[in-house]
């Protein structure tokens, strides 16, 4: 540091008093303004800059969607919401985003489900469980994962995967088939075989920041709950997971605006059938990104809109999903960055 | 240890790119000497070239064909460069129209608004379908111990309207005597993209289907039920991979995966199996627009022997006048190559069919006054 001896005694009042509340960047600046001004202030407008286009870049996207999907919306003979059928290209159009709405959800839902826990296990055994070599190994094996182009997955999900699927899909319909779900006249590519596929594209994006937030947690808290007579699953349990929570729900929710984006692997996976369908073994069902990929080639004026006004519903329900996580991070923060 | 992580994911990073460009320069270095090699010499003196640059757009069921019949212009032609992008038939009619692109590949005609738009671009001359290519599509199916399957068109349109749902359906049954069909769920596999395999197939099914197919046809598949799968490789794995299923696409797709195709009944009441020469049959008799605007109406009642019935036709668009000059040359000068005998049998291989002779002298005639 090369601060001048008196600004350096005049902040060690303010600092020792008030040191929680105050991380003093601004003093810092003041105290140092003659030497680094212009490089401080070239880098806090670079900065400021990316965040403003940041935000502009946003409002641009939502606006070219709001503008090319109006003429479509305005021509639809359909309910834009209510209607299962996707014909814009048709004279009337109709179309409407309720079927491929359902399955983006569902299908992002079940790869949620298997992806998840499947993702913190992983880390907890990277961080905790593993020794040091195999720890490195296996983080790197699985941020490889995240390497593999979605066209490849997509096409092992319809020529590999779906095929050899058949029997856990046909035992899951004898064993479970009195549930609604998992009853079906025929099974093939799936929302399950769909979910399956798009849980392993997002799983190394959860395991590693997962794994990156495990090892935020200090060892003190690691070791006071070793010492304290926990086993090393008690320690997970009231040291690691705790702590780590809001980070694995950001992770998720990163995991989750994938697997609802995900275009062409779903695209070759789903049988692309317009309608809502509760039975997630058989081969129905479409999403909205998929239906974009499948549609878009051929699709006249009308039809781009169409595809355009149902980027603009994933956009928003991307949106709000990512503001309910924002708000369970907010929420946790409190409870767990406590101590650190 | 992050630091030593993060070293080792240098490496094999910096070997990766070394590996990848070593690679790169193999595959130039072999296709460079690999069309060199190649470049027939028959070709070269019928084509009359001209210099420059044009890129087209649109159909992907013509991909194939084009690829095979730049390949062969350019390399009789140095200094010709000539771009094709298969965005899909609609696509490049909306680039033809906006000026984006010296010509179009288009699996139907334009049609209404599409015609006055592409004509208007086209000013002071008016824009062209110029068919182009032919191919057979086939209906390939998966049930195990069936060989031979025959089919009519009006029991095709009920199986995939959904009105016949098993394999042992009397339809079927009366049409195929000998075979043993299972009593299953018949499976019923389409595109889910737009396709212009969908439209020609569709067309055929509204032509012969009568009350079994009450459904436009179009790019996009308007029947309910069914699997639908991206692309003509989507549909054959598709098929290949489901028990007691059906679907369409071009027939080299089913030849690669060594699929079954059914023997479909034309009007003259045979059951013929898929080919190209069955295909050009087909499309023989079908009725071609007056003028210089080569619509085709397709005559799915022709009682020609041996014609194969379900068929799409791919056009090329281009401007009769109204081109910058140096582009107008190019364009004629590669259409005059396509529509000639030579480029006709040379994509044979590729599972398409030579155009009918009525059609193509039409083609030819039309061309020749392009300027």
């Amino acid at each position: 540091m090369t601060t001048e001896p008196d600004s350096s005694a005049d902040d060690a009042g303010p600092r020792g008093t008030a040191s929680a509340t105050d991380p003093t960047p601004a003093q810092l600046v003041t105290t140092s303004k003659a030497k680094i001004g212009a490089a401080d202030l070239i880098f806090k407008n670079l900065t400021r800059t990316a965040g403003i286009g940041l935000l502009v870049l946003i409002a641009a996207i939502a606006l070219f969607l709001v503008l090319r999907a109006t003429d479509a919306l305005s021509a639809n003979t359909g309910n834009f919401f209510g209607t299962q059928e996707w014909f814009p290209n048709q004279t009337p159009p109709k179309f409407g985003v309720a079927a491929t709405l359902f399955g983006t959800i569902v299908t992002a839902a079940i790869a949620m489900i298997i992806a998840v826990p499947v993702a913190v296990g992983i880390a907890l055994f990277i961080t905790v469980y593993a020794p040091r070599q195999l720890a490195s190994v296996l983080g790197y094996v699985v941020d490889l994962l995240a390497a593999v182009p979605s066209v490849v997955y997509g096409l092992w999900g319809l020529i590999v995967l779906a095929p050899h699927m058949k029997g856990t899909q046909l035992w899951l319909n004898d064993v479970l088939g009195w549930i609604p779900l998992f009853s079906a006249d025929a099974v093939g590519r799936s929302f399950l075989v769909a979910g399956v596929v798009l849980a392993i594209m997002i799983l190394p994006i959860v395991a590693a920041l997962s794994r990156e937030v495990f090892l935020q947690v200090p060892n003190a808290h690691r070791e006071a709950a070793l010492a304290l007579g926990a086993t090393r699953w008690e320690m997970i349990r009231t040291a690691v997971l705790p702590y780590g929570r809001p980070g694995v729900i950001s992770a998720s929710m990163l995991g989750l605006g994938r697997a609802m984006g995900e275009t062409i692997a779903v695209a070759l996976v789903l049988p692309a059938s317009f309608k809502i369908s509760v039975h997630w073994l058989e081969p129905a069902g479409n999403t909205i990104a998929a239906n974009v990929a499948n549609g878009w080639g051929e699709a006249n004026e009308i039809g781009r809109g169409a595809l355009i006004a149902s980027g603009l519903v994933l956009f928003i329900v991307t949106m709000v999903v990512n503001m309910i996580a924002r708000a369970i991070v907010a929420r946790r923060r409190d409870f767990s960055g406590s101590s650190a | 240890m992050l630091v030593k992580l993060g070293r080792r994911q240098a490496a094999v990073g910096a070997a990766m790119v070394a590996l990848l460009t070593v690679a790169a320069c193999g595959t130039d270095d072999n296709s460079d000497s690999g069309g060199s090699g190649t470049k027939p010499s028959g070709t070269a003196s019928a084509i009359a070239c001209a210099k420059g640059s044009i890129t087209g757009s649109g159909s992907s069921a013509q991909k194939n064909a084009v690829d095979e019949w730049v390949k062969a212009y350019q390399s009789a032609c140095s200094g010709a460069t000539i771009n094709y992008q298969s965005t899909g038939s609609s696509t490049g009619r909306q680039q033809f129209i906006g000026k984006q692109v010296s010509f179009a590949g288009s699996d139907s005609a334009l049609k209404d608004q599409q015609k006055i738009d592409a004509d208007a671009r086209c000013a002071p001359g008016t824009a062209v379908d110029l068919p182009m290519a032919v191919g057979p599509v086939s209906l390939m199916y998966n049930i195990s111990g069936v060989k031979d399957l025959q089919l009519s068109g009006p029991t095709l349109a009920k199986i995939f309207a959904g009105k016949i749902t098993k394999w042992d359906d009397p339809a079927i049954k009366a049409e195929n005597p000998s075979a043993s069909l299972p009593s299953a769920t018949i499976a019923t596999v389409h595109r889910s993209d737009g396709s212009g395999t969908t439209d020609n197939f569709t067309k055929f099914l509204k032509a012969v289907g009568g009350a079994d197919w009450t459904f436009d046809s179009g790019s996009d598949w308007k029947a309910p039920g069914g699997q639908g799968a991206k692309g003509s490789d989507g549909v054959t794995s598709t098929v290949k991979s489901t028990e007691n299923s059906i679907g369409y696409a071009e027939l080299s797709y089913a030849e690669n995966a060594g699929l079954s195709t059914v023997k479909v009944k034309n009007a003259a009441g045979e059951y013929v199996a898929p080919s190209t020469d069955g295909a050009s049959l087909g499309l023989s008799t079908a009725k071609i627009a007056d003028g210089d605007d080569l619509k085709l109406t397709f005559d799915y009642t022709t009682a020609t022997k041996g014609a194969y019935p379900v068929y799409l036709v791919t056009y090329e668009i281009a401007c009769t006048k109204g081109l910058p000059a140096d582009q107008a040359a190019l364009v004629k000068s590669f259409l005059t190559y396509t529509a000639s005998d030579a480029a006709q049998t040379a994509i044979g291989d590729l599972g398409y069919a030579p155009l009918p002779d009525a059609v193509a002298t039409k083609v030819r005639a039309v061309i020749a006054t392009l300027s």
